[in-house]
């Protein structure tokens, strides 16, 4: 049985430089890679006989205070036979392109936590299948919450806040899809599904 | 039930009717004790609708419960439907994500209705100075009792719905600005400008907190 140590070196020595540092942590083993190839690694330690994180925990970022710093796009990795899990963060200049490959194609359950993260953070996914906002509604323009340069207040007047808020269409937050009412679209009224159809969702920023 | 359906002025609000020939009238006996007979009947059958969102609505969900027993004022019925309601009570806070829906049943509450804020948050934001929390819910909707606490107490809910029907007691079938309702405006508020930020205004500990930029 492989420790998280030892996946960490095996994954080291299976992509050499792409791997930029490892190291633990409060018992955790933690290892910053590189954006390009970070999805090839996620697949190679979640299909690699002897490694198999076949379950992701979680999908976050972290914005540190110092401007220096860059923005950690994490994932946690879980081996569910193993019992064994495994840190990885991608370090993204905050200046530069936040944007990377979606890993929903390797676990489903990522659709919902990547776009926590893009909401939160303002992170794109690239292959996302559906990246919209998840927490705050989809017409919020304010920017992203969670990013340090974001005042705790947000940028807005309290007033010009109410003004948006009490703008926005509740039915509009949710998608056909949520609803599940996909499957009876073709008896919906013509009207709903006109409106279904064409989005009453706002402009999406 | 009966006297719930017998309401005065419940289906008298159109030009012609019942209430606007008394509202003519000055305070007399026959609209003084059309009052105390409307205002008994209205302030003992309040049907709550139930708007929670957090830890207040568990104490609600006390005071309705056998040990508090919410029905011993009339509120023995919990209308989840707006259009059976009479008065609203947002227990907990409030995002501006909500704001939208709860000014919605608002405004699908017929006349006569009243809200009760419940809770810091519901009545100031609370601890929630942020970007996502409506900082009052009197920024959106008209309030008529606001219920301190972290959360209330069901004593304390229950001492703001016993405020609730005196107020309602004191009320006059022939005074209709009790019956106005204050729509959205066309600038997409319901208050002013100045009045919301004047009410979101950090206070108490909240002034200390550090913020970005």
């Amino acid at each position: 049985m492989m420790t998280a140590r030892e996946s960490a070196a095996a994954l080291a020595a299976a992509f050499g430089t792409a791997v930029l540092r490892r190291s633990e942590s409060c018992g955790d083993t933690i290892v910053s890679v590189a954006r390009e190839s970070a999805h090839e690694m996620l697949q190679w330690l979640k299909e690699t006989p002897g490694q198999d994180f076949d379950y992701l925990t979680d999908v976050t970022a972290v914005d540190y205070r110092d401007p220096g710093q860059p923005l950690e796009v994490v994932y946690q990795l879980r081996s569910l036979q193993r019992k064994v899990d495994l840190r990885i963060k991608i370090p993204l200049d905050k200046s530069g392109d936040l944007s990377v490959d979606s890993v929903w194609d390797l676990w489903k359950g990522a659709d919902w936590l990547e776009r926590e993260v893009f909401d939160m953070f303002g992170v794109t996914f690239t292959n996302h299948p559906d990246l919209r906002r998840i927490l705050m509604w989809e017409t919020y323009r304010e920017g992203f919450p969670l990013r340090k340069d974001f005042p705790l207040r947000g940028h807005y007047s309290r007033a010009e806040q109410t003004r948006q808020a009490l703008g926005a269409n509740p039915e509009a937050h949710y998608s056909m899809e949520e609803l599940s009412i996909a499957a009876a679209y073709d008896d919906l009224p013509d009207d709903m599904r006109e409106r279904l159809a064409t989005g009453e969702r706002g402009e999406v920023k | 039930m009966g006297l719930k359906s017998a309401r005065p002025g419940a289906s008298d609000t159109k030009e012609g009717g019942l209430l606007s020939t008394v509202s003519t009238l000055s305070p007399n006996f026959v609209t003084t004790r059309l009052d105390f007979l409307a205002n008994w009947a209205r302030s003992n059958s309040l049907w709550p609708m139930p708007f929670g969102t957090a830890c207040c609505a568990i104490e609600f969900m006390a005071t309705a419960a056998s040990r508090f027993d919410l029905s011993r004022f009339g509120m023995e019925r919990m209308s989840f439907s707006p259009r059976q309601a009479d008065v609203l009570i947002c227990a907990g806070r409030l995002p501006f994500k909500l704001a939208p829906v709860i000014r919605r049943i608002w405004d699908q509450m017929p006349q006569p209705k009243w809200a009760i804020s419940m809770g810091a948050c519901a009545s100031s934001g609370g601890i929630f100075d942020t970007y996502a929390m409506v900082q009052g819910i009197d920024t959106i909707i008209p309030v008529d009792v606001y219920v301190p606490g972290c959360p209330p107490r069901p004593e304390g809910l229950m001492y703001g719905i016993m405020l609730l029907q005196k107020k309602i007691k004191g009320e006059s079938l022939t005074d209709l600005s009790l019956r106005q309702e204050f729509m959205v405006n066309p600038d997409g508020l319901f208050l002013a400008p100045e009045k919301i930020d004047e009410l979101s205004e950090p206070f108490g500990n909240s002034v200390h907190q550090t913020r970005s930029q």
